[in-house]
C-alpha cells in the first residue's frame, strides 16, 4: 500500500514535469512556413514599447518559430543593455546621448538609428473637468517644477476652482519623463516629486480617468487608445493653443511636446536572418502598425529610405 | 445551581445572560461567515467578469495588444514549466533536509539553529526572495531573467514550507516501526528509505503539492526575476525568457480598458482552476492517508 | 539533492528484509561492511548539506540586503533614512526618508488588522467552541481556499470591486487608495489569524471548560472568560503573525493602493508601501551600482528586519506566556 503511494507520488511528479516539457514542445521546430528561426531580444523605452510589441506580435504570427522578447526598461536602461551587447535592438524616445554612444563604441557595438514614428507628448485631464481646455508652457512649468507650490487649480489660474490637483506622470526611468522635464522645466529630471509616478502608462490612465481634478502627461499613443475616458488638453507654446493630432505632431505645430521615436539596431545582430527579417518587417509594415498603436507614422518613402540604410549596414557587417 | 456564584441574581438576570450568550453565538457565526462570504463574492465577481472570455482560443492564443486576440498560451506553459522545475529542485532538497532534521540530526545548537531558521524563513515576505533571486541568480550567477532563475527563486521560497510539512509527516511515523527495523539490523538509511519514507510519503506529497500551489500563484518575486514586457512564445529550455499566469494577469489588471480586465478575470479563472486541481489532489492524498492510519 | 531523488522515485520496500538480513546472516565480509558504513556516512553528509541549504538562504538574504544597504548608507545617513519625511529617491532633489513608505505599510497593516483580528478571533472561537464536527469540516476547507488564493487575485478584487464601492460612498476617494488594499489584505489574513488562534483554543483542556460549566457559566462565558484567556499567548502570536504578513504583502497593495510615497493617515488617499516601492523600482530596471538601485536593498532590509522582529516576537510570546496544561 505504502509502496503504491510512493510510486503514485513519483509518477505524479514525473507527469507534472513531462507536461511541462510538453508545453514547450507544442511549437516544434518544423512548424513555421517561412522556416525562419531564432531569438530576438529588444528592450528600451516604454513609450516605444507598444510599437515594438505590435511589430513583435505580427512578426511572430508570420514567423511562428521565431522568439521575440520585448521588455521596457526605459530608454536609458535599454541603452545600457544594448551597448553591453545583451539586446539586438533598443527602443528610444530620444536620440542616443553622446556618453551612451561612446559606451557602445567602446564595447565595439555599431548601430544604425531608425526613426519609426512620431510621438506627441499629451497633457491629459479627466473628461468631467470642464474648465480646463488649454495650458501654457509657463503654467505647465509652474505646476510641475521642482518644489512647486501649486496644490489646487486656483493656484494656476484665479478663476479656476480651489480643488486639489492630483498629478500623474511617468516614472523617472522613462524617456517621457526626461523629455517632458527637459522641455517644460528646462532640465532633464527636474520635477516635483509628489505625484503618482509609474513606468506603466496604463496605471496613469486608470488614475486620471478616475479622478475629476487630475492632470497628467504621457505619450499620445496611450491617449489614442483611451480617448473615450480621457480629455486632451491643448498646449500653448507661444503661438496659441494647439491640440496634438497626427498632423500637428508631424508638422511640428504641436510644439514643444512632439518628438521622434527611435529604434536602434545593432549591426552584428543584422547578420542573423531573423533580426534582418524583423527589421525589414518593421519598416515594411510601419505605415499600418504605427498608427494602430496611436503614434504617427512617417511616409512610406521615408521608411523605404531607412530600409536602404539597413541593407547597407547589413552589407557592411557581413 | 447551588454553586452558582451569582446566586442572588433574579431570573431576569439569567435570561439576559443567556440571551447575551445566544447573541454572541450568532455574532461569532456571522464573523465566521465574513471569510466565507468574501470568498463567495470574490469568486462570483471574477466569474462574472471573466467566464465569457474563457474558451479554447483563450488557452491557445498568445498575448496580444488586441483584447479579442489575446490568450494565455505563453503564461500557462510558463506556469507549468515553473511548477515542474520548482518541484524538481525543491522536493528532493526539502525532503532530504526534513529527513536529516528528524532522523539524523544530533540534538545540538546547530540543529536548533537550522530549525529556528526554517521557521523564520517561512515568515520572510516573498518580495525579499525576489531581491535575493535578482541579485544571486539573475545577476551574480549570470542566469539572466530566465525560467531557471524563476524556478530557483520559487524553490527557496517554498523550501521551508515543504521541510516543515515533511518533518511533521516523518514525525507521525510511529517509533515502533523504526525500532523493529533497527532490531533486524537495518542501517539508519535503510530504515529511513524502506520504512519511514514510504509511510510518510503521502503526508510529504500533500505538503509539497500545497507548497507548489503557492509557488504557482506567486507574482511578486517573479516580477523581479521574471519577464516584463511582451512574450509570445512557449519556453523550450532553462535559459529562456518566460512569463507565468500571475504575471500575465497582473499585466492585464494594470491596463485601464475593461476588455483587458475581463481577460485578467479569465486568466484568474484558469489560474484558480489549476490551483483547485492541485488542492483537490492534495486533499485526496490526505484523506487516503488518514484512513490508513 | 540528486541522490535523494531516485530513492524516492522507486520503492523497493519488498527488498528490505532481504537486504537487511543479508548483511547480518551473510558471510559478513569486512570490506562490504566498511563499504556500507561509508555509504551511510555519505548519505548522512548529503542530508546534512541539504538541511544546511536553508541556513545558506538566510545568509544569502542577509548578505545581499546588508551588502548593498551598506553602500547605500555610505551616501545617506541612517538618521536621514529614519527621520526624513520625504521619499523621493528617483528625483533630481532626492530625499531618502523611509517614513512615508513605512507609514504606507503600517496604514495598510493597521486597516487589515482592524478587520482580521476581530473576525479571525471570532471565527476561531466559533470553530473551536460552537461548530460541530460536520460544520467545522465544511468551514475549514473554505478558509483554506481563502488562504490559498493568489494575492494578485486579491489585487484584482480590490481594484475592480472594493474601490468602486468605496468611491460610491466617498466620491473623493483616490482611484488607488490605502483602504481598498487594507480591506483585501485583511480578508487575506483572516485564515492566518483564525487557524492559529483555533489551534490555541483547542489546546485548552476540556477539563477547564467542564469546570466552568459546572459553575453554571454559559457557553459564551466559558469561551470568553476561560478558553480565550487560557489560549491568550497563541492568540496574540497569531495576531502578530497576521500583521507581519500584512506588512510583507505585495501584489494586492501594489495593484490597489498606488505608487505615491505619501506620509498620511487618510486611508482614502493614494500611498506607497515598502513592498510596492520595491516592485516599482524593479519594474523600471534601474541600472545597478546607482543609489536608486541601492534603495531597493535598503527598503528590503527594513522590511526584512520589521517582519523578522515580529515573527520572533510572536514565537517569544508563544513560548514565554504559554499556559502549560499537562
Amino acid at each position: 500500500m505504502e509502496n503504491r503511494m510512493t510510486r503514485f507520488g513519483a509518477a505524479a511528479l514525473a507527469l507534472a514535469f513531462l507536461a511541462a516539457c510538453g508545453g514547450g514542445d507544442t511549437d516544434g521546430p518544423d512548424a513555421g512556413a517561412a522556416g525562419l528561426t531564432g531569438s530576438i531580444e529588444i528592450d528600451g523605452s516604454s513609450t516605444v514599447f507598444p510599437v515594438a510589441a505590435a511589430v513583435a506580435e505580427e512578426f511572430q504570427i508570420a514567423n511562428p518559430d521565431t522568439r521575440v522578447t520585448v521588455a521596457y526598461s526605459g530608454t536609458g536602461g535599454g541603452f545600457q543593455r544594448f551597448c553591453a551587447g545583451e539586446t539586438d535592438m533598443s527602443n528610444a524616445s530620444r536620440p542616443i546621448r553622446d556618453s551612451e554612444a561612446q559606451a557602445c563604441h567602446d564595447a565595439g557595438v555599431d548601430f544604425t538609428e531608425l526613426n519609426v514614428g512620431w510621438d506627441g507628448l499629451s497633457v491629459l485631464a479627466n473628461p468631467d473637468n470642464e474648465f480646463l481646455q488649454c495650458l501654457t508652457v509657463g503654467e505647465l512649468n509652474q505646476i510641475w517644477e521642482p518644489n512647486s507650490t501649486v496644490t489646487t487649480w486656483q493656484d494656476v489660474r484665479d478663476e479656476w476652482p480651489a480643488e486639489e490637483i492630483s498629478l500623474y506622470g511617468p516614472g523617472t526611468d522613462s524617456g517621457t519623463f526626461d523629455y517632458f522635464t527637459e522641455t517644460i522645466n528646462g532640465e532633464g529630471g527636474a520635477s516635483r516629486a509628489d505625484y503618482q509616478a509609474s513606468e506603466d502608462d496604463n496605471i496613469l490612465v486608470q488614475g486620471i480617468a478616475g479622478d475629476t481634478y487630475s492632470l497628467g502627461y504621457f505619450g499620445y499613443a496611450y491617449y489614442a487608445e483611451n480617448s473615450d475616458i480621457l480629455k486632451l488638453v491643448a498646449v500653448d507654446g507661444g503661438e496659441g493653443c494647439v491640440l496634438p493630432s497626427d498632423e500637428t505632431i508631424q508638422d511640428g505645430t504641436y510644439a514643444p511636446l512632439s518628438r521622434p521615436l527611435y529604434v536602434y539596431v545593432r549591426h552584428s545582430a543584422l547578420e542573423r536572418p531573423a533580426v534582418r527579417a524583423y527589421v525589414e518587417f518593421m519598416l515594411g509594415n510601419a505605415t499600418e502598425i504605427v498608427p494602430s498603436t496611436g503614434y504617427s507614422a512617417l511616409s512610406a518613402e521615408q521608411y523605404a529610405e531607412q530600409m536602404r540604410a539597413i541593407a547597407e549596414a547589413a552589407g557592411g557587417a557581413s | 445551581m447551588t454553586t452558582e456564584p451569582m446566586g442572588r441574581a433574579p431570573a431576569a438576570f439569567h435570561r439576559r445572560r443567556h440571551l447575551k450568550g445566544a447573541a454572541f453565538a450568532v455574532f461569532a457565526l456571522l464573523a465566521t461567515l465574513v471569510g466565507v462570504v468574501a470568498l463567495g463574492i470574490l469568486l462570483v465577481d471574477v466569474t462574472m467578469d471573466g467566464l465569457s472570455a474563457v474558451d479554447w482560443d483563450f488557452i491557445t492564443a498568445f498575448a496580444s495588444r488586441l483584447p479579442e486576440r489575446a490568450g494565455i498560451k505563453a503564461a500557462l506553459a510558463g506556469s507549468i514549466w515553473i511548477l515542474g522545475l520548482t518541484a524538481l529542485v525543491a522536493f528532493p532538497l526539502s525532503v532530504a533536509a526534513a529527513i536529516y532534521l528528524e532522523e539524523y540530526a544530533p540534538k545540538n545548537w546547530f540543529t536548533r539553529l537550522i530549525q529556528l531558521n526554517i521557521a523564520n524563513l517561512a515568515g520572510v515576505p516573498s518580495i525579499v526572495y525576489g531581491i535575493l533571486g535578482l541579485t544571486v541568480f539573475v545577476r551574480a550567477m549570470g542566469l539572466e531573467r530566465s525560467i531557471i532563475s524563476g524556478a530557483l527563486t520559487l524553490s527557496i521560497l517554498i523550501l521551508p514550507v515543504i521541510v516543515m510539512a515533511a518533518q511533521e509527516a516523518i514525525r507521525a511515523v510511529p517509533n515502533s516501526i523504526r525500532e523493529a527495523a533497527y532490531g533486524l539490523g537495518a542501517t539508519r538509511w535503510q530504515v529511513v528509505r524502506h520504512q519511514v519514507l514510504p509511510m510518510a510519503m503521502p503526508g510529504i506529497l500533500t505538503g509539497t503539492i500545497l507548497a507548489l500551489s503557492r509557488a504557482v500563484g506567486e507574482t511578486a518575486p517573479l516580477i523581479m526575476v521574471g519577464a516584463v514586457g511582451f512574450i509570445a512564445f512557449t519556453p523550450s529550455g532553462l535559459g529562456d525568457r518566460f512569463t507565468v499566469l500571475p504575471l500575465q494577469i497582473y499585466d492585464w489588471i494594470s491596463r485601464p480598458q475593461d476588455e483587458f480586465h475581463a481577460l485578467a478575470a479569465a486568466g484568474i479563472i484558469v489560474l484558480l482552476a489549476l490551483l483547485l486541481t492541485m488542492n483537490a489532489a492534495a486533499i485526496i492524498l490526505r484523506n487516503r492517508y488518514q484512513k490508513r492510519l | 539533492m540528486a541522490q535523494a531523488d531516485p530513492s524516492l522515485s522507486q520503492s523497493r520496500a519488498g527488498n528490505t528484509t532481504t537486504a537487511g538480513s543479508a548483511s547480518i546472516a551473510g558471510p559478513a565480509a569486512l570490506a562490504s561492511r566498511r563499504n556500507r558504513d561509508f555509504k551511510e556516512r555519505l548519505i548522512g553528509a548529503v542530508l546534512f548539506v541539504c538541511a544546511a541549504v536553508s541556513t545558506l538562504v538566510t545568509v544569502g538574504i542577509v548578505g545581499v540586503l546588508l551588502g548593498e544597504s551598506l553602500l547605500f548608507f555610505r551616501e545617506v545617513s541612517v538618521v536621514d533614512f529614519l527621520t526624513d519625511t520625504r521619499w523621493t529617491p528617483l528625483f533630481q532633489d532626492p530625499h531618502f526618508g523611509i517614513l512615508p513608505l513605512a507609514s504606507g505599510s503600517f496604514l495598510v497593516a493597521a486597516g487589515a488588522a482592524l478587520i482580521a483580528i476581530p473576525v479571525g478571533l471570532l471565527t476561531a472561537i466559533f470553530l473551536s467552541e460552537y461548530a460541530g464536527p460536520r460544520l467545522r469540516g465544511a468551514l475549514k476547507p473554505l478558509l483554506e481556499i481563502l488562504a490559498g488564493i493568489p494575492t494578485v487575485v486579491y489585487g484584482y478584487f480590490a481594484l475592480t470591486f472594493i474601490t468602486p464601492i468605496l468611491r460610491y460612498f466617498v466620491p473623493s476617494t483616490d482611484v488607488f487608495n490605502a483602504a481598498a488594499g487594507a480591506i483585501v489584505v485583511g480578508i487575506m489574513i483572516i485564515p492566518t489569524v483564525a487557524s492559529l488562534s483555533e489551534d490555541a483554543l483547542r489546546a485548552v483542556p476540556e477539563a477547564l471548560r467542564q469546570g466552568a460549566y459546572g459553575l453554571g457559566a454559559t457557553k459564551m462565558e466559558v469561551a470568553t472568560r476561560v478558553v480565550v484567556p487560557g489560549a491568550l499567548s497563541g492568540i496574540v502570536a497569531s495576531f502578530i503573525l497576521g500583521i507581519s504578513r500584512a506588512i510583507g504583502e505585495t501584489m494586492a497593495v501594489t495593484i490597489a493602493s498606488g505608487n505615491m510615497a505619501n506620509l498620511t493617515l487618510n486611508p482614502l488617499e493614494s500611498i506607497q508601501t515598502m513592498t510596492s516601492y520595491i516592485v516599482q523600482v524593479s519594474k523600471g530596471d534601474t541600472p545597478h551600482g546607482t543609489i536608486e538601485y541601492q534603495t531597493l536593498f535598503a527598503v528590503g532590509l527594513t522590511l526584512f528586519v520589521i517582519t523578522l522582529l515580529m515573527n520572533v516576537l510572536s514565537q517569544w510570546v508563544l513560548a514565554r506566556f504559554r499556559e502549560e496544561y499537562e
